[in-house]
């Protein structure tokens, strides 16, 4: 059930809040020990907050799923990994958070996914698997992989999730809802545990777009907690929601069509332009030429930063603490060896790497300029077309354990989503019909609609008409 | 399965792995060191396909929005209390954080 047709049944007096609680913890009772998406959740404390929810408010009494790299106060923040599984307690409620908290949400659950959100997959959580409530044989996605099963499956009413390179997006088109990654800026990332701090947005997993619109209403603007957060004024997300694509122009890059798109995804996303086109948007195509060169110049970038970021899990102020060092230097490599995954591991070495002396020019100071041309691509295609419509992923959801020894292949499926991420623009993924892919039937595909900086009323309107 | 950009099939780079992870600050097994350096060949000589481009005169991005200089009032505000901070600690006495010693004896 969506947040406006729970709205309308809190404020005509046919649920309550608690009520909702209920019936939700119920199906997660029923069903989740099958998908896997909940890592944990405090039924008690959030009835609590319930009996005080003002439903005057935008968000009043709507419980939303929250990843488990979100602070909440007084609730666990593991971020799918063994270092802050055990002993560590959120001190304060992330921006996010508070804010949700003001325009009357209850936050209930924590969410699985990939450690420290590194993944495309949430196998790479250190906790447990996830699996797509379409097919439990498969993924649900990642790294936002909890938050995207529990609302496909019906035990969250809609989540917060993280995207550094689509992982928000990626996963919403893999379970079949909506997954919005805002602008670069336009939410805080205070209380957002880091992980590649140029790349990382928190945005809405939901039901419908109208509900991705009514969360990005209660989570943007300015927060002088994040440097990075900009202030700039928060226009209104739903008063436009319905003005339809006529006369707008949408981008559909080349480089995003090619081959290795499997022939189902192409169908779909393909019919799902044509369904705008009908609707009175123009289709243009364009190009984005320095695609091929995204995977590359983000694996080297967001492992850079993402090494810097976890230098901070040492084991002195909070999470695992090995025992029994020899000294101070064998008690911070035994912990972050006892703590961390492999994938976490395999991005902070490749980090470490290609920022250390000798190999800096060639591997980041030229990634970070190769950025600079990916980004002046978009730039160049919003001169010409108010949106790009492309596949959100090359497949639907794969079998569990596919890439299991071979990462380099894992990454390059996230080829249409990472740009995004590097040229800070907001990006949706919206459902767009289902196809059988290797063994499996009726598996979710999503068509990822991306705007111009700060876009998103627009983004969120386009969005609108393709459901 | 996607079968683009193209796989590299026999990668050149290296990396001492385990060199590396002692920068990290990670101590990794034998194990690991044998998946992992592999693994990270193959990335590296993925990424090595950046250097063909040109990149002359072009400028580094750091941040998609880059906020320059901006100061905050100087207002003294309300940060967690040390109790807060502190419950978090996997060891602490007297209201600080407990470590192995950090300088030898002189």
């Amino acid at each position: 059930m969506s947040i406006s047709t729970l709205r309308q049944q809190l404020l005509a007096g046919e649920t309550t809040p608690a009520a909702i609680l209920e019936r939700l913890s119920g199906e997660i009772a029923a069903r989740d020990a099958r998908t896997g998406a909940y890592l944990s959740h405090d039924l008690e404390s959030a009835i609590v907050e319930a009996s005080n929810a003002d439903l005057s408010l935008p968000l009043g009494g709507i419980p939303i799923a929250i990843k488990d790299n979100i602070n909440v106060l007084g609730q666990p923040c593991t971020c799918g990994s063994k270092f802050l599984a055990e002993n560590y307690t959120s001190p304060y409620d992330a921006t996010v958070i508070r804010k949700l908290r003001a325009a009357g949400a209850i936050p209930f659950g924590r969410m699985n996914q990939d450690e420290f959100a590194m993944g495309s997959a949430t196998e790479n959580s250190a906790l447990q698997t996830t699996r797509n409530p379409h097919d439990p044989q498969r993924i649900p996605g990642g790294s936002s992989g909890g938050s995207a099963a529990a609302v496909a499956d019906g035990t969250a009413i809609s989540a917060l999730g993280s995207d550094t390179g689509g992982s928000i997006r990626q996963p919403a088109s893999h379970c079949g809802v909506v997954g919005l990654k805002p602008s670069y800026g336009r939410v805080s990332r205070y209380g957002l545990v880091a992980f590649a701090s140029s790349l990382d947005q928190i945005g809405p997993l939901t039901q419908s777009v109208e509900d991705a619109a009514m969360i990005l209403q209660a989570i943007a603007g300015f927060d002088p907690a994040d440097s990075t957060c900009l202030d700039v004024p928060v226009p209104d997300y739903l008063t436009n929601l319905n003005a339809g694509v006529k006369g707008l122009k949408l981008g559909v890059p080349k480089e995003y069509f090619g081959d290795g798109i499997d022939p189902g995804v192409r169908k779909n996303v393909e019919a799902a332009i044509q369904k705008l086109a009908a609707q009175g948007a123009e289709i243009v195509e364009i190009s984005l030429p320095h695609t091929e060169h995204a995977v590359a110049t983000y694996y080297v970038i967001a492992p850079a930063e993402a090494s810097s970021n976890l230098s901070r899990f040492d084991g002195i102020r909070y999470g695992r603490r090995a025992t029994n060092p020899a000294d101070i230097l064998d008690l911070y490599k035994k912990s972050r060896e006892e703590g961390f995954g492999p994938e976490v591991k395999r991005r902070i070495i490749l980090g470490t790497y290609v920022l250390s002396s000798g190999y800096y020019d060639a591997y980041y100071g030229r990634a970070q300029k190769v950025r600079t041309l990916i980004r002046r691509d978009f730039e160049g295609a919003f001169q010409k077309v108010d949106a790009i419509v492309s596949p959100v992923a090359p497949t639907p959801a794969r079998k569990i354990g596919a890439y299991a020894d071979d990462p380099l292949h894992e990454y390059l499926s996230d080829i249409f989503t990472l740009s995004a991420n590097l040229a800070g623009i907001p990006g949706i993924s919206v459902p767009c019909g289902v196809t059988d892919f290797d063994g499996g039937q009726n598996l979710p595909t999503g068509l990822q609609i991306l705007g111009p900086h700060l876009g998103e009323a627009k983004l969120l309107q386009i969005a609108r008409a393709a459901e | 399965m996607p079968s683009f950009p193209d796989v590299p099939a026999m990668p050149h780079s290296h990396i001492d792995v385990r060199y590396v992870a002692n920068l990290a600050r990670l101590e990794l097994s034998d194990d690991e060191v044998a998946t992992f350096q592999p693994q990270l060949e193959a990335i590296l000589h993925y990424a090595e396909a950046l250097s063909k481009l040109d990149v002359t005169g072009i400028e580094p991005t750091a941040h998609p929005a880059a906020v320059f200089g901006r100061m905050r009032d100087d207002i003294p505000h309300k940060s967690l209390p040390a109790e807060a901070v502190l419950q978090n600690a996997p060891d602490q006495a007297q209201g600080q954080i407990r470590v192995p010693k950090v300088v030898t004896d002189a």
